[in-house]
C-alpha cells in the first residue's frame, strides 16, 4: 500500500471517528426527555437534510456530471412514487438508479 | 458481553424489505469503483471503508486526493462534512444508555453511526427494552458495516464493467433513499420543520461557505425547528 493513500485513509478515519466519539462522550448525562435532547434531535435531522440537499444540488464525484434537469426530474418523480406507493422506500430507490442512468444518457 | 438474541435481531433488521441495505450496498459499489479509478488497490479500498464507514467523507477524501490536497486539508474537509455525526450521536446514545451496560460498548459501537444505521435504530428503538438497545444497535451497525465492505469489494472488481451512466445511477440511490426516509419520518412539527429547513438552508449557505454549509444549515434549521415545536407545545 502506498504511504500517502494509507495516511489519507488514517486522517479521514480520525476526522470521522472524532465526531462520533465526542458525540458519545457528550451523551453522558443527557436524558432522552430533556429539552437539550430534543434540540439535538432537531439538529441531527436538519443537518442530514442539509447534507442530502447538498449531495443532490452540489454533488461531488460522478453525480456532478449529471445535469440539474436530470437530477431534479429523478428527485421529483421518486417523491411522487414514494407517496403513491404508500411511503414504500424500495420502489423509488430502485427506480431512481434506473431513471438516472437513462436520463444521463438522453438528457 | 453482547446479548446474542438482540444482536442478531438488530443484524437481521437490514434484510427487511424496506431496509437501506440495497441503497447502502449500491452506493459503496460506486465508492469501490471510484477508489479503483483513483489508483487505490483492493486492500486500501477495503481498509478505507472499514475505518471510515461514512460515504460523504470517503467521497471528499477521494476528491481531495485527486486534486493533490495536503493531509491537513483532507482532515479539515472530511471533518466539516462528517461533523453531522456529532448531533446524530447525541440524539441517539441517550436512548441506549443503561446503567447495567459497560461503557466500552458505547465507545466501540459509535463507529457504526451513519445515516442508514441511525435511521433504522430511530425507527425501531421503541420496540426494544432500553437495557438491550445497545446490543440491538451493535447488530444493526455490524450488518450495515458488513454491507458497506461487501459493496466496496464488488465495486472494486466490477468497475471495469460499470460505465458512467450506471455509476450515476448508483450514486443517486443513497440520497433518494435518505430523502424518502426523512420525508417518511416527518411525523411531528419539530421533525417536519427540521427536515424542510435543512433541505432549504443547506444549499442556501453553500453560496456563502461551501465548507460550513451543512453545519450552518443544520444548526439554524434545527434550532428554528426546535423553537417552532416548543412554541406549538406551549
Amino acid at each position: 500500500m502506498s504511504t500517502s493513500i494509507v495516511l489519507a485513509i488514517l486522517v479521514t478515519s480520525l476526522a470521522t471517528f472524532s465526531s462520533r466519539l465526542l458525540g458519545v462522550i457528550s451523551s453522558n448525562g443527557i436524558k432522552e426527555t430533556s429539552k437539550l435532547f430534543r434540540w439535538f434531535n432537531c439538529l441531527a435531522y436538519s443537518t442530514l437534510a442539509a447534507l442530502i440537499a447538498r449531495t443532490i444540488i452540489f454533488p461531488v464525484g460522478v453525480l456532478s456530471d449529471a445535469s440539474y434537469l436530470s437530477r431534479f426530474t429523478v428527485v421529483l418523480l421518486c417523491l411522487f412514487i414514494f407517496f403513491i406507493s404508500k411511503k414504500n422506500f424500495v420502489y423509488p430507490t430502485v427506480l431512481s438508479a434506473i431513471m438516472m442512468a437513462l436520463l444521463s444518457e438522453y438528457l | 458481553m453482547i446479548n446474542k438474541e438482540f444482536f442478531f435481531k438488530g443484524f437481521k433488521s437490514i434484510i427487511k424489505p424496506d431496509s437501506p441495505a440495497l441503497a447502502l450496498g449500491c452506493c459503496f459499489i460506486a465508492i469501490g469503483a471510484l477508489l479503483k479509478n483513483l489508483g487505490f488497490n483492493i486492500q486500501e479500498s477495503i481498509f478505507s471503508t472499514m475505518l471510515t464507514y461514512a460515504l460523504p467523507g470517503s467521497l471528499v477524501m477521494a476528491e481531495s486526493l485527486l486534486v493533490g490536497a495536503s493531509l491537513l486539508n483532507i482532515f479539515l474537509a472530511v471533518w466539516f462534512v462528517n461533523a453531522r455525526l456529532y448531533p446524530m450521536a447525541v440524539s441517539l446514545f441517550p436512548l441506549m444508555m443503561h446503567k447495567s451496560q459497560p461503557k466500552w460498548k458505547y465507545y466501540f459501537s459509535c463507529h457504526f453511526i451513519a445515516v442508514s444505521a441511525w435511521l433504522i435504530m430511530k425507527s425501531n428503538y421503541k420496540s426494544i427494552e432500553k437495557k438491550n438497545r445497545i446490543d440491538f444497535w451493535i447488530g444493526i451497525g455490524c450488518a450495515t458495516w458488513t454491507t458497506a465492505v461487501i459493496g466496496t469489494f464488488i465495486g472494486f472488481y466490477a468497475s471495469d464493467y460499470l460505465d458512467k451512466n450506471i455509476m450515476m445511477g448508483l450514486a443517486i440511490l443513497n440520497p433518494i433513499y435518505f430523502l424518502c426516509m426523512m420525508v417518511g419520518a416527518m411525523k411531528t412539527i419539530q421533525i417536519g420543520a427540521s427536515v424542510i429547513l435543512g433541505l432549504l438552508l443547506g444549499p442556501f449557505f453553500y453560496f456563502f461557505s461551501p465548507e460550513w454549509s451543512i453545519l450552518l444549515g443544520g444548526l439554524f434549521g434545527g434550532t428554528i425547528a426546535y423553537f417552532l415545536g416548543e412554541l406549538n407545545v406551549n
